[in-house]
């Protein structure tokens, strides 16, 4: 059997979101999230448009960290371009908000009150609009009930499936939420009216971890739930050529293994 | 209508350069001030250091923000804060930003990075509004102190939408590359953010540029795609070499990492604080290219990772 890294099998998790998106911008929030663009490119889905996080679209995935040598780009990708992009809905983004909800209402805000809060964090960045726009997976390297909190989050930046916030009875137009990946599992929003369900658990992980660091209840695909797939040779071969400079074993405290001891 | 009497004399020639000093004497309490760049990239930080230098108070501030909002939070400059974030990028949270958010110090309108974006453009178009789904389902419009207003689309979709107000600036100040005496700007960065829509949205726009140049060196044949907004939308110039450090005026200088931790710093204490306006912002532009290490250090600094 193969070795691999939890943050290998992650981001060989966090490729699957991208694998039949065809060809639209690839966007992953954090170095496992945006590996996981890397290899669905490479392995999946070669139409992938990736940036290199600042403006341009990269020929191949760019690295995280610093670079061995120079890149070639393929295009740009300027503010207002990529906001044109994204409204036009060619965009999947995978991103880590600080507090999820049951209704994949995310907020990377504020924590308390929103005009005096106990913590102040980023603001609602591009969150709202990517949420009504093009599709949003979500990355969580704690998986918590601090992070997927019972009730509401504190300050809604990403609309979610919460009748109680739609126009008309209708949930927002464009509103598309797939895939979470967190240090425990896999999920998405396949249960009943959208109710977020666990559709793999890392090895070693049971249900019932699961559910005790989640703030709200989960289903869950099967009676039997597959465990996450196993990172092959190829794709941690991949992954070590497009992270030579190890970002992924910083990700999560002492770098565990993939296959809990 | 007749012609005015020729003027014995040629008329004089356009040139709109100024100093920081002049720029700020332009400016009143309770102003609106939309400062352009995006968190670290291209902040006209000489301009924001005049003011933190000066008796302005009670400004409302738009920005992308960086380290400008950090800075007119810290000397208590802002009453409100209209902003989508304020990030350093590589120090993701903006320690006097927080500090005064937590405080309860400043009133702020949220909005997303897009909505900013389409709030400048309604103003620049002087339209009262543009229509947008930006919002819906969120918190955006459900924050007190702005009431969010619906519009219904008039054709056959009948759709709700959400009704940006314009955000209208009375100044917008920005950072430039290079500038003839005129104000024809080039920005030769990479990116050229939304510093056009924050000329366009305000009747009155003051740009520091690291250099002066001729308008035959601005060689518009080859670089009229760095050639931000037409001239009559620019004010002033200040001559500001350096003016955007610590933040980055790529491509002729990038950020500076190393000045940027030591102003993450000084939010530890009011004395750190104090101590940094010391010898960063209570100093003559020469002083301070000298306490940040002179300028064959900023040349020098490495383009940064995103």
């Amino acid at each position: 059997m193969t070795d691999y890294s939890l943050a290998e099998l992650v981001i060989v998790a966090c490729a699957q979101a991208w694998k039949d998106d065809g060809e639209v911008m690839a966007t992953g929030i954090g170095p496992l999230p945006r590996l996981g663009t890397a290899l669905a490119k490479v392995q999946y889905n070669p139409a992938l448009q990736v940036t290199d996080g600042e403006c341009y679209y990269g020929d191949e995935p760019v690295p995280p960290g610093r670079r061995a040598g120079p890149v070639v780009f393929e295009g740009y990708a300027n503010y207002d371009s990529v906001f044109s992009a994204l409204w036009g809905g060619r965009r999947h983004a995978m991103v880590g908000p600080v507090q999820f909800d049951r209704y994949g209402q995310a907020n990377i805000s504020v924590i308390g009150d929103h005009q005096k809060p106990k913590s102040a964090m980023l603001g609602a960045r591009g969150f709202p609009g990517n949420s009504i726009t093009h599709p949003n997976s979500f990355f969580f390297p704690n998986h918590n009930t601090r992070a997927l909190i019972a009730g509401e989050v504190d300050f809604v930046c990403m609309a979610g499936y919460n009748p109680a916030r739609y126009l008309n009875g209708k949930p927002p137009k464009g509103l598309d939420l797939r895939l979470i990946v967190t240090n425990l599992c896999v999920m998405d929003f396949g249960g009943p009216d959208h109710q977020i369900r666990v559709v793999s658990l890392h090895p070693g992980v049971t249900f019932e971890e699961v559910q005790e660091n989640t703030g709200f209840p989960l289903a869950r695909i099967a009676e039997e739930i597959p465990t996450t797939p196993a990172p092959t040779a190829e794709q941690l071969a991949l992954i070590a050529r497009f992270d030579p400079n190890n970002v992924r074993a910083t990700v999560f405290k002492d770098n565990p293994p993939g296959v809990r001891s | 209508m007749s012609q005015s009497p020729q003027s014995p004399q040629a008329p004089k020639p356009l040139d709109k350069r100024m100093s920081a000093a002049d720029v700020v004497a332009q400016l009143r309490d309770g102003m609106t001030i939309g400062i352009g760049g995006w968190a670290t990239r291209r902040k006209p930080m000489a301009l924001v250091r005049e003011i933190l230098k000066s008796d302005l108070k009670d400004l409302t501030v738009v920005s992308y923000g960086g380290p400008d909002v950090g800075m007119l939070c810290a000397a208590g400059k802002v009453k409100k804060l209209v902003f989508a974030f304020v990030s350093l990028d590589h120090y993701p949270l903006e320690p006097h930003f927080r500090a005064a958010r937590q405080a309860g110090a400043i009133e702020v309108l949220e909005v997303d990075e897009g909505l900013f974006h389409w709030g400048l453009r309604a103003a620049a178009m002087d339209l009262p509004f543009l229509p947008t789904r930006i919002g819906i389902g969120t918190d955006l419009l459900t924050q007190k102190g702005f009431e969010f207003k619906m519009v219904k689309s008039p054709y056959a979709d009948g759709e709700e939408l959400v009704a940006m107000p314009a955000i209208r600036l009375d100044v917008a100040l920005i950072h430039a590359q290079q500038s003839d005496e005129k104000g024809n700007l080039l920005v030769t960065s990479p990116d050229p953010l939304f510093d056009e829509l924050f000329a366009r949205a305000a009747p009155v726009c003051y740009a520091s540029v690291d250099r002066i140049v001729t308008t035959a060196e601005l060689d518009i044949e080859k670089n009229a795609r760095f050639a931000l907004v037409e001239r009559a939308r620019i004010t002033g110039m200040v001559h500001a070499p350096y003016g955007a450090h610590p933040t980055s005026s790529a491509p002729e200088y990038h950020l500076d990492l190393k000045h940027l931790k030591t102003y993450v710093d000084s939010a530890a204490s009011p004395g750190a604080w104090a101590e940094y306006r010391k010898s960063f912002v209570d100093v003559p532009a020469q002083d301070y290219l000298a306490n940040v290490g002179g300028a064959d250090v900023i040349d020098a600094l490495p383009r940064p990772v995103y």
